[in-house]
This record gives C-alpha cells, structure tokens and sequence, in this order.
C-alpha cells in the first residue's frame, strides 16, 4: 500500500517538475488550489474570521480555488486534513492556521510532500531547522493593541483596564504590554488587570473574567482569545467599553466598541500565492505590522473622543512611517525588576520580541 | 486587599455560583430524574449541547426568547427519548449508548449550529435581586437568570415527589428493583423511558441557560464539559434533588474562583484555581466509593450490572 502511494508521488513529482521545465511562461497564469485549515469556525468574530476573510478573498482572483475545513482539532486531524487536501484536492499551497499545527504535524506533512507549500501563521520558522516547503507568518499587531490602549486610557474613568487573555505565551504577553504601555502613554497610573482563562476558547470562563473585573471597577477591556463575541457582549451588558481583536466587533455592541485591533492577512496570503504561482522560491519567515498592511485598526466607534482619535492618529501615523518604537528602554517590569535596559531599542522585527516572558509596570497579574 | 475589593470577590464568586452554576443545577436534576429510574444517561453532555444550540436558535428565529426555551426542553426530551428507547432494546448497554449520544448531539448541535454562531438573540431578561445595595458588584452579583428560582423549585418539587407521590414511588421502584415493578404489573422499560425524556427536557433547560441567559451566546465550546461534570454532581449529591441544588452551586463558586482570583490581583496559580472544579470531581469520586459497596442513596438496580 505505501510502496503504491510513493511509486505515485514520485511519478506525481516528475511530472511537475517536466511541466515546469517545458512551460516556463505559463507560470503566471497556472490554476492553483490552496487549502485553509481552521481550529475553529469560520465566522466566530476572531482568530479564525480573519484567516478566512482573507481566504475568501483568494478566492475572488481568476485560477484559485480555495478548498477549507473548519474545526480541526491540534492533533494527527489535521495531518490527515492537510493529506487530504494534497492528494484528494491537489492543493499545492497549503495555510494551516492555528498555532499548535505547526510542531509535529506539518512539519510531518512538509516531509512528505515536499513540491507542496506550506505557510503557518505565528509559528517560529528557523533557518536550517525547518524544511524550505515551510513558512511562517505574522503581523505586529501589538502595534494594534498599542492604539487601543491609547485610546483605552483616554476613555477610561476609572483608570483600571480589563485584559482577558488564554495563556501567558510570548505573544499574548506582548500584546498585554503593549497595551498598557498605550494607556499609560496617556495617564501614567493606569493600570491594566489581566485574567488568563486558560484556552483559547472558554466561553464560561472568558464571561466569568470580564464580569469579576467589572466588579472590580475595570471600565474598558480588551482580550486576547480566539472568539471575543463573549467578552463584547458580557462587557457591553455590564455598560462598560471594549477594545476588539482579531476581527471587527463593532456589530455586537455599536455603542461600547471603541475601537480594535484587526489582522490583515491577504497580504500574507498574496504574498506566499505570487511565489508559488509564479515559481518563486517560498518566503520562508514573513512579518510586518501597520506599515506593510499585515494589521489594521478598527474604524472609531461614536463614544470614542476627538482627544483620543488625534492623538492615538499621531501616533499611528508614526507607527506607518516607521519611526514609533514601543520597546525601548528603560522598561520597568511589574516584579520591579529591569526589562529593558536604559537605551536598549527593540525594532519590531527582533526576534528578541517574540520571546517575550515579562510584564510591564502597570500591569496586575502574574506571566508564569 | 480593601474592604470593596473583598466585597466584590464575594460578590463575584456568589454571583458567580448562581451564573455557572445554574446548567449544572438543571442537568444535574436531569440525571438525577433518570438514575432514579434505573438508568444512566451519559449523554446528558450531548442534550445540553443540542438544547443550548436549539433554544439559541428558536430565541433567534422566532425573535421571542421563551419560545427559544421551549425549542430547547423539547430538543432535549428528544435526544433523550431517543437514549431511552434504545436502551430498551435487549442487550444494549447504557452507558455505551449514552456516549454515543454525547458524539451525536454535540456534532448535531455543530452542525445544525453553524449558521448561528455571528447572530445575536433576544435574551432572558434578569431578575434584579440586588437594587437595595450600592455597589455595582452586588448589583450584577443578584442578577438572577429567572430560570434559576423554576430550577430550585423543581428541585424542591421532585424531592418532595419521588416520596409522596405515586409517579415518584413509580420511578424509584423501577430503580430499585426492576422485579417488584414487574410484579406489580407495571412496565419497567416505559417507566424509564418515560423517566429519560424527562430527565432530557429538565437537562434542556440548562443549555437554555448557556446560551439565553450565561454567557449567552451559541459557540461550539460553550458546554466546555459541563454536562459531564453535572452527571458526576449526582453522584456527589447522592441522588438526592435537593443535595443537587448544593452541589451546583459549589461547583459554579468553584468555577468562578480562578477568575475572581486573578480579578483582585491575586495572579499565582490560576491554573490550580481553575481545575478546582475538576479536583473536587476526583476528590469526590474517590471519598464516595466504597469497593464492593453500593453508594448510600443510589438505585438499587445500578448494584445489579
């Protein structure tokens, strides 16, 4: 049965590699099927919208099909789902797009297949580690939550902020400390209080933290989950303000929705479809935040003040022009301890970043 | 910690017990209706999956919220029936068909769900227990899901029926000794199956509360187990309706804990804090099994399997 299967692939491979020795301008034109593998559904207002708004919109370009599947589990599921989407569809770049896909499980596939393309969102990519047919891609969208806590700390009365987060990884500690350092731009003794529920989708739990909070007096919350619906509406219901993620919420709660933090991930997903379409290596670690257009803002919801919009524009203007650095030192950590040394400047593109383990001062909650 | 800050723990953790604990209450009044006839219902997970999504869907559908509830007791009846007829079949094993259905109505419920995962629906309206106080954290605390006062009248009703009347004594007869009912020429299967359904309607309403009351949205980890945690609630309550409402209530303080914690400042440990819920299961289990040894208060039946 495998010899089969391999006699086939290998036969498969030689005949991609004669197309492409015989037909080099056809390149740009060459039909390709992609594949979208999502952890949760399509449409849940978070994570997984934004990967799939962008899949629908691969799907608008002449000579892409797009085949997906919702709900696929961090497990050997999702190996057999990329399997399947190769052999069956014959998807020849392929997006699995949840965090946990990444090691073993496409890893495994990438070795299978290795004329197919694989690009996996936020995984650590290494050179020399992993396999040339493997990507990885993310958005700083840190800078995002930056904005959002500008504009946080104008609106907010009570001078405490609501961060409800999964898990203390690198990422969502970045987001949590950009945050607060946006808000505290604006009032330095505003603090942020973050609840990590645990898992990135905890529906009882997520509601369960934006209540406590608001019982403790917290009057904006922002979140780093795979579905905010909960949080919105629970925050909205309790008449306090919110700042989005992922996607746009404004639809859930118009009035208490002051802004958001939104990926961007068509250009991402261009960007891997253009090399593969026209035979161009696979850019193996791609990155980029407001300026390249990985992430984007939220349009202002109506409680939003003008204070707030001009300066958290200025702001945002020099974000795109590349001269606004939110890591820098000195930055104090909510131990007392030093984070980053007097003088020290994080470009957002240092990997340093992206093993983030502290947080900042101002923050109440505890990262281990 | 200041005295508004302890305050409001409490709140949150009391409020919090009424909030998660109110599917725990219903699902596990469920069971307890079921075991007491005699038979296990596994699957009680699946019908608070399936009723949560219907009573989400009726709610959004026909833009009244009591007719959502409505959606979500018969989806469950339904789902259970289809738990008790099956196990009337001879050689089938409950416990098996209960998974099954667990796998049944959670995919069910995933599928037939998938178009209501963006809307928002009418929801129960609370009821506002707390307007004597000042503070905003007791206010929210004693916002009561109005299906929670039915839930502990239920409650209250089943204990004093299965003692007093004659469908209670029916019920725990077909629980205790299959035989006896026979010889008195009663049906020992539709007792159960009757007993089933209802088990499935009361559990409906838990997932009523999931999504038209707490946090009151339909999303495909909205049970996050609850289902099977309140099975094993019957067990800690010892089959009894009004140890239920007890057990619930410990358990949805206990969900509400880690977040409540971490709300004051008190970060360490989250993760402790969150499987307490799960622990006082285990912890439970283990204190309530005797080897070789029926447990004080189960059916009679349950011994012989």
């Amino acid at each position: 049965m495998s010899q089969h299967f391999n006699r086939r692939d290998t036969l498969k491979s030689i005949a991609a590699l004669s197309a492409l020795g015989a037909s080099p301008f056809a390149f740009a034109q060459k039909p390709i099927t992609v594949g979208v593998i999502y952890v949760g559904p399509r449409d849940d207002y978070g994570y997984n919208q934004a990967q799939a708004e962008a899949a629908a919109a691969l799907k608008k370009l002449p000579g892409v099909k797009v085949v997906e599947e919702e709900n696929v589990p961090e497990t050997a599921a999702v190996q057999k789902t990329m399997t399947g989407m190769i052999a069956q569809d014959g998807a020849t770049l392929v997006f699995p797009t949840s965090f946990g896909y990444f090691d073993p499980h496409m890893l495994a596939v990438a070795a299978k297949y290795p004329d197919v393309r694989f690009a996996h969102c936020g995984g650590m990519w290494t050179e020399g580690k992993h396999p040339k047919n493997t990507a990885s891609y993310f958005g700083y969208i840190d800078e995002c939550q930056y904005l959002n806590g500008v504009v946080a700390g104008h609106m907010s009365k009570s001078g405490k902020l609501g961060f409800v987060a999964a898990k203390p990884i690198p990422q969502v500690l970045r987001n949590i400390n950009a945050f607060t350092m946006g808000a505290r731009s604006v009032h330095p003794n505003l603090t942020t209080q973050v609840i990590f529920t645990g898992d990135w989708s905890m529906p009882v739990k997520e509601a369960e933290a934006t209540n406590s909070l608001a019982d403790q007096g917290v009057d904006v919350f922002t979140m780093h989950v795979d579905g905010p619906k909960v949080i919105v509406e629970t925050a909205a219901k309790r008449g306090k303000m919110v700042c989005g993620y992922h996607a746009s919420q404004a639809k859930l709660a118009p009035q208490a929705y002051l802004t958001g933090a939104e990926w961007n991930w068509l250009t991402a997903y261009t960007t891997f479809l253009d090399a593969a379409r026209s035979g161009k290596p696979h850019p193996n670690f791609i990155r980029g935040g407001l300026k390249e257009g990985y992430v984007k803002m939220s349009p202002y919801g109506p409680a939003v003040s003008d204070a707030a919009k001009k300066q958290a524009d200025g702001i945002k203007a020099q974000m795109v022009a590349g001269t606004f650095d939110i890591f820098k030192g000195p930055l104090k950590d909510n131990k007392g301890g030093v984070a980053i040394p007097a003088g020290k400047v994080y470009k957002q593109t240092d990997i340093e970043l992206e093993k983030m383990n502290y947080l900042v001062e101002g923050v109440v909650g505890s990262a281990g | 910690m200041t005295a508004d800050q302890l305050l409001a723990l409490v709140a949150g953790i009391l409020g919090g017990a009424l909030r998660v604990g109110a599917p725990f209450l219903f699902v596990s009044l469920g069971e307890c209706i079921t075991e007491k006839a005699g038979r296990i219902n596994l699957g009680l997970e699946g019908v608070l999956v399936l009723s949560a999504m219907c009573g989400f869907g009726g709610s959004y559908l026909t833009g009244s919220v009591w007719l959502g509830v409505l959606c979500a007791v018969l989806a469950g009846g339904a789902l259970a029936a289809l738990h008790g007829v099956l196990c009337s079949l001879p050689r089938v094993n409950d416990v098996a068909t209960g998974i099954a259905l667990m796998l049944l109505g959670t995919g069910l419920a995933f599928y037939l769900g998938k178009p209501l995962i963006q809307p928002q629906a009418p929801q129960l309206p609370p009821i506002e227990l707390g307007n004597w106080s000042s503070s905003p954290a007791v206010k929210a605390a004693l916002q009561i899901n109005p299906l929670v006062p039915l839930g502990l009248l239920l409650a209250v009703a089943l204990w004093w029926g299965f003692a007093n009347t004659r469908a209670g004594l029916l019920v725990r007869m077909a629980g205790d000794s299959a035989q006896a009912a026979r010889a008195l020429g009663y049906s020992v299967p539709a007792i159960r199956i009757a007993a089933t359904i209802a088990g499935g309607m009361v559990a409906g309403l838990g997932g009523a509360c999931l999504t038209l009351f707490y946090p009151g949205s339909w999303n495909e980890g909205i049970s996050s187990g609850q289902g099977l945690i309140a099975v094993a609630l019957v067990i800690f309550a010892r089959w009894s309706p009004l140890r239920c409402v007890g057990a619930a209530l410990l358990f949805g303080g206990a969900g509400a804990l880690g977040p409540a914690l971490q709300a004051i400042g008190i970060g360490w440990g989250y993760h402790l804090f969150n499987i307490v819920p799960y622990v006082l299961t285990l912890l439970i289990l283990v204190l309530s099994c005797k080897p070789g040894q029926l447990a004080a208060g189960a059916p009679g039946e349950f011994s012989a399997r």
